[in-house]
């Protein structure tokens, strides 16, 4: 795989984890507890939303400088099937009820940070740039779920309950965070991508702390899924595709 | 305990501007989240640099039934203004 081809495969990884998780934040829409939530978990959908758009855009130019010709943003997202994204199994998982979407938000944003902090000393120009930026807004979607983790986790007894199997629930989807491939591994070598594997002590810190702090056990670490990142996903995907893309299949090149 | 989130007041400094500005109100459940709903809700769109929350139920308001006594008596007092000073060319923006 020559290095332009991993970087794209690179790209699409977190572009496709910001657009997906939008979409499924883009579900509350209309339906959060409050209608302060509501804003507010919209405002961090489309603050990933923005995200995938820079990425997606600086994996078009690598697919030109590869085939002569490279995708847009619309096409990577309306024209792609399930097995075509690159996103993390965990950003497709189903809202559930809100302390599933935010366990879900917490465990993301976690891992998201760390990355795009570490990706702002990428040597490569535009990766640096663009996760600097994001880096930013990541701070504070992990500051806001963490708070809500603690909110709930150390609430009620209800809450208390729901917020620990939320937790549990998801776990089995944190493993593929911390993955790397040999695309990712010449990368990471090249210091343009980030070692995933690096960032599990500090995520596992940082973590722990908030579940400490919110009463809630950590989960062992046990069989992990994983599949995302190479195109096999939980059946969810699809699904969630099939709503996202409607319009731009039943009418193509519909216009605003 | 009220199944409703208390209210709160909230108040933004602009960019530029040198004063916190009421922005509207929202609920919280503390102060803390006060603080997050109101960079949410009110300065999604750039709209300031620092925020200021108090619960709506600290805020002491005027009667609307004191209007006359309060207000009414400052309508006739033009030589309040300092509209009477000629002012030099010279000086500006006041």
């Amino acid at each position: 795989m020559t290095s332009d081809a991993a970087l794209l495969d690179y790209l699409l990884r977190l572009a496709d984890n910001g657009l997906v998780l939008a979409q499924r934040l883009g579900e509350w829409v209309g339906k959060g507890p409050v209608i302060e939530e509501d804003i507010a978990s919209t405002n961090v959908g489309l603050d990933l939303l923005g995200q995938a758009r820079l990425w997606y855009a600086y994996a078009g130019e690598v697919e030109a400088r590869i085939k002569g010709t490279g995708r847009d943003e619309d096409v990577f997202a309306f024209r792609r099937d399930a097995h075509e994204f690159r996103n993390l199994l965990l950003v497709e998982q189903p809202n559930g009820h809100y302390g599933d979407t935010i366990a879900r938000g917490f465990l993301f944003d976690q891992w998201h940070v760390l990355l795009l902090r570490a990706l702002a000393g990428s040597t490569d120009d535009r990766v640096a740039a663009i996760a600097a930026k994001a880096a930013k807004e990541a701070t504070y979607h992990a500051e806001r779920s963490a708070d809500w983790v603690v909110r709930l986790g150390d609430g009620t007894g209800l809450s208390h309950e729901r917020m620990q199997q939320a937790i549990d629930g998801l776990w089995m989807y944190t493993g593929e965070m911390f993955a790397v491939d040999a695309g990712e591994e010449a990368l990471a070598a090249a210091g343009i991508a980030a070692d995933a594997r690096a960032l599990k002590d500090p995520w596992d810190a940082a973590v722990g702390a908030v579940l400490a702090e919110a009463t809630l056990e950590r989960p062992a670490d046990g069989w992990m899924q994983s599949g995302g990142r190479t195109g096999r996903h939980s059946e969810h995907l699809g699904h969630l595709l099939a709503t996202m893309q409607f319009l731009p299949r039943a009418y193509p090149d519909a216009k605003w | 305990m009220s199944k409703e989130w208390p209210l709160w007041e909230v108040f933004i400094r602009s960019q530029h501007g040198l004063a916190h500005k009421h922005a509207g109100s929202l609920h919280a459940a503390d102060a803390e989240m006060a603080i997050r709903n109101a960079r949410d809700v009110y300065t999604r769109r750039n709209e300031g640099v620092s925020i200021w929350v108090v619960r709506s139920s600290d805020v002491v308001a005027s009667s609307p039934g004191d209007r006359e006594a309060l207000f009414d008596p400052a309508q006739s007092k033009v030589y309040r203004h300092p509209t009477f000073f000629p002012m030099p060319p010279e000086v500006k923006n006041i």
